[in-house]
């Protein structure tokens, strides 16, 4: 068969008649490659599809976490409870006796507002930032999305919160405070503080395996950032000048937008937008930057 | 036929910690080096490498085919569990890639994803979705899984609470029920007793005869010779044979185990030995065949001794103890029958003294010989324990299936009658 310069060989059919192929299992072979495993160079983000095929172990790993958080305790999951009807307490002792400073509303509920999805947020970033390096055996040894793993530590604080909730509801019954369609910005708001942990929770266990000066400095800096989250005391204590600091702090908004959903005060709507476009900055560099560090998690753990 | 994993030229290379700096960072220190690396470099100094790297593999090129059953050899360090990260997805290569055109399931580590707090059911869960599996599958293999763990009455119990062998038997379960294209096994067996790994490994046997690929990492040889349709022996990071599994293990024993076969000291000073009696050389290998062969339990093995008797006139009996690799004899033997010199008085001068292992006696796996020589059969003039340490293969006949190592310490082959006694028509009694 001749061919003319520049026809592509493609088109060219058999000359010789094949006997039919016997099966064999690489008549199934797709043409791609499912997987092509190389150094990568480039800047990737999260890959949602697979994390979202991969959403079984997810569940089981938040499973696994709730589970066995209150194991062989005799208070059970009254801890999630306790936790920040205690800080609630002390707050109380220690502040409440500054005049004016909750703007009318009860002192103790005033702080168990903030308490609520500031304990989330805390035992989130605390537990996703130690995920890996407590998992070593699952990174070192299994294939799946690393970044399930601090989802999973945040996502599992979920049922304490929802316990935790259950608290508040009862202590607004309490001081007998009504609810308006402002509480409707609750689930939003609790959405950004997942968001929020998230973000930390990636950025804090990425650096964990490699510094573990982080596993040091993450308590301490739970702490400074309590204070700096409008949770003890309402942003109006800051002066105006210094107030665009506090705006930098995401979280301090959030707070803040709890407690006007909970007692139907006005939203500070230019702060939450602040604070929401941060957090989702914060996530999208936060993703990229645990991807990056990813591919070398099992050399350094 | 196109394959299922295509590796082009994958290199891996790990940074050692040198002296200076210790492997574990710390913010200060990462700080305090990058500094120091940039003042070295703007004084023109800064080509010194501060760290030592290795390459833990180098250039492999390989194709596995869907279907194959590749058994990957090699000594400790060579780079196999790198090479099983690497398609595992758990580290990336610094060179190179690979195609794979199937889905991974590793089996790196048994029992990964284990936490003590939960029960066996809870576990199997989570463990088999840690390794892939979705729900609907697990549910569906778990009566399965609880048979072949045996473990039916602990599901309830907190992992915790188990013996270490219903831990491994109940990680087994789950693993041996993994079922995907390609399966990857790095060296799971060498922890668990001889039935557990026979179970394992029919099971691996099978997954491989439904069509899926199969790699798998083992110093166990007869282990790889008996599953495995193509050998590839890794030694420094790199592929230095690949092929036919006997002959592929072959040099690999070969080169790694010659060494322990035979001795020889040429120097009657530097010799083991005392005033009275000194070796020159010890070797065992197959009676009709050279060192180089590899040993089957079929082989007849030909055990010699060349020693120096300084003694003239002692009556030498040598005496040798055949263990396993446990240290658990196996048989003892002696020269004390010997037809030409025993009884009689050794002049001084060079002996060979050997004695014929018939095949088809001892069991697979590696053998240790003590000797020990006797004068008058009752002085105890010279004892080595390990004087030669063998290993022998199971032999594998085309098409049998394998049902893991033979219990015992020997293995005659025997001969066996059956008869009919009395035929009996079916009765209803």
């Amino acid at each position: 068969m001749t061919l003319i310069p520049g026809e592509s060989v493609r088109g060219v059919p058999p000359t010789v008649e094949e006997p039919p192929a016997p099966f064999d299992a690489s008549a199934a072979l797709p043409d791609e490659p499912l997987v092509v495993i190389e150094q990568r160079r480039s800047w990737f983000s999260i890959d949602i599809a697979e994390v979202w095929r991969n959403r079984e172990l997810l569940y089981f790993l938040m499973w696994r976490d709730i589970k066995i958080r209150y194991k062989q305790t005799v208070l059970g999951a009254a801890w999630a409870v306790l936790q920040p009807a205690f800080m609630m307490l002390i707050f109380t002792l220690v502040f409440g006796r500054l005049a004016g400073v909750s703007g009318g509303v009860p002192y103790p509920l005033f702080a168990l507002a903030g308490l609520v999805p500031w304990t989330f947020f805390a035992n989130a970033v605390a537990n996703s930032g130690n995920s890996l390096v407590s998992n070593v055996n699952l990174v070192t040894k299994v294939y799946f999305p690393r970044v399930i793993m601090p989802a999973a530590a945040v996502l599992s604080g979920i049922v304490d919160l929802a316990l935790a909730v259950v608290l508040l509801g009862g202590m607004m019954l309490y001081y007998g405070v009504r609810l308006t369609p402002h509480v409707l910005m609750l689930p939003v708001l609790f959405a950004l503080t997942t968001l929020c942990a998230l973000s930390t929770g990636m950025w804090m266990s990425a650096l964990n395996v490699k510094y573990r000066d982080v596993r040091f400095a993450l308590p301490f800096l739970i702490q400074l950032w309590l204070f700096g989250s409008s949770v003890v005391v309402p942003s109006s204590v800051v002066p105006p000048h210094l107030r665009w600091l506090l705006n930098l702090n995401p979280m301090s908004a959030i707070i803040e937008g709890c407690r006007a959903a909970l007692f139907s005060t006005p939203f500070h709507w230019q702060a939450l937008g602040i604070a929401t476009a941060l957090t989702m900055v914060g996530f999208i560099v936060a993703a990229h930057f645990f991807r990056n560090t990813e591919r070398s998690f099992a050399d350094f753990i | 036929m196109r394959p299922i994993i295509n590796i082009e030229n994958v290199g891996k290379q790990y940074r050692i910690a040198s002296e200076r700096r210790a492997a574990y960072a710390t913010l200060r220190e990462a700080l305090v080096g990058s500094f120091n690396a940039s003042l070295k470099r703007l004084s023109g100094r800064g080509d010194t490498a501060e760290d030592k790297t290795f390459w833990a593999l180098r250039g492999i090129d390989l194709d596995v085919y869907p279907g194959e059953r590749l058994g990957i050899v090699g000594c400790n360090g060579a780079g196999k569990s790198t090479l099983l990260k690497i398609l595992s997805r758990i580290t990336e290569p610094t060179e190179g890639r690979a195609r794979l055109y199937g889905r991974v399931g590793s089996l790196l580590e048994v029992g990964t994803g284990f936490h003590g707090e939960l029960t066996g059911r809870e576990n199997i869960y989570l463990n088999g979705a840690i390794l892939g599996m979705k729900h609907a599958e697990i549910a569906r293999n778990f009566d399965e899984i609880v048979a072949f763990a045996e473990m039916d009455r602990f599901l309830n119990t907190p992992v915790k609470r188990y013996s270490s062998g219903m831990y491994m038997r109940l990680a087994f379960a789950v693993a041996a029920h993994l079922q995907p294209e390609i399966l990857i096994v790095d060296e799971v067996l060498a922890v668990g007793d001889a039935s557990f790994q026979r179970k394992c490994l029919g099971k691996m046997s099978q997954v491989s005869r439904d069509g899926r690929t199969v790699i798998f990492v083992s110093h166990n040889m007869t282990a790889v010779q008996n599953l495995c349709s193509r050998v590839l022996w890794l030694d420094g990071g790199r592929v230095v044979a690949e092929g036919e599994p006997s002959r592929v293990i072959n040099d690999y024993l070969r080169t790694t185990l010659t060494t322990m076969s035979q001795h020889t000291w040429s120097d009657p000073a530097t010799a083991p030995g005392n005033d009275k009696v000194r070796m020159r050389r010890v070797a065992v290998q197959p009676s009709d065949g050279t060192l180089q062969d590899h040993l089957t339990v079929r082989t007849p093995l030909r055990v010699s001794f060349e020693y120096w008797n300084h003694i003239a006139g002692a009556r030498l009996n040598l005496s040798v103890v055949i263990r396993t690799e446990e240290g658990h004899p196996i048989f003892s033997t002696s020269s004390s029958r010997d037809p030409e010199w025993s009884g009689k008085p050794f002049p001084a001068g060079l002996f060979r003294s050997s004695f014929e292992i018939p095949g088809d006696l001892l069991n697979d796996g590696v053998h240790r010989v003590e000797l020990k020589i006797r004068r008058n059969e009752k002085e105890l003039l010279y004892q080595h324990d390990d004087i030669l340490i063998f290993d022998v293969l199971d032999a594998v006949e085309e098409g049998t299936v394998w049902f893991g190592k033979w219990v015992g310490a020997v293995r005659p082959a025997l001969q066996w009658q059956t008869g009919l006694i009395e035929e009996r028509r079916h009765s209803t009694v």
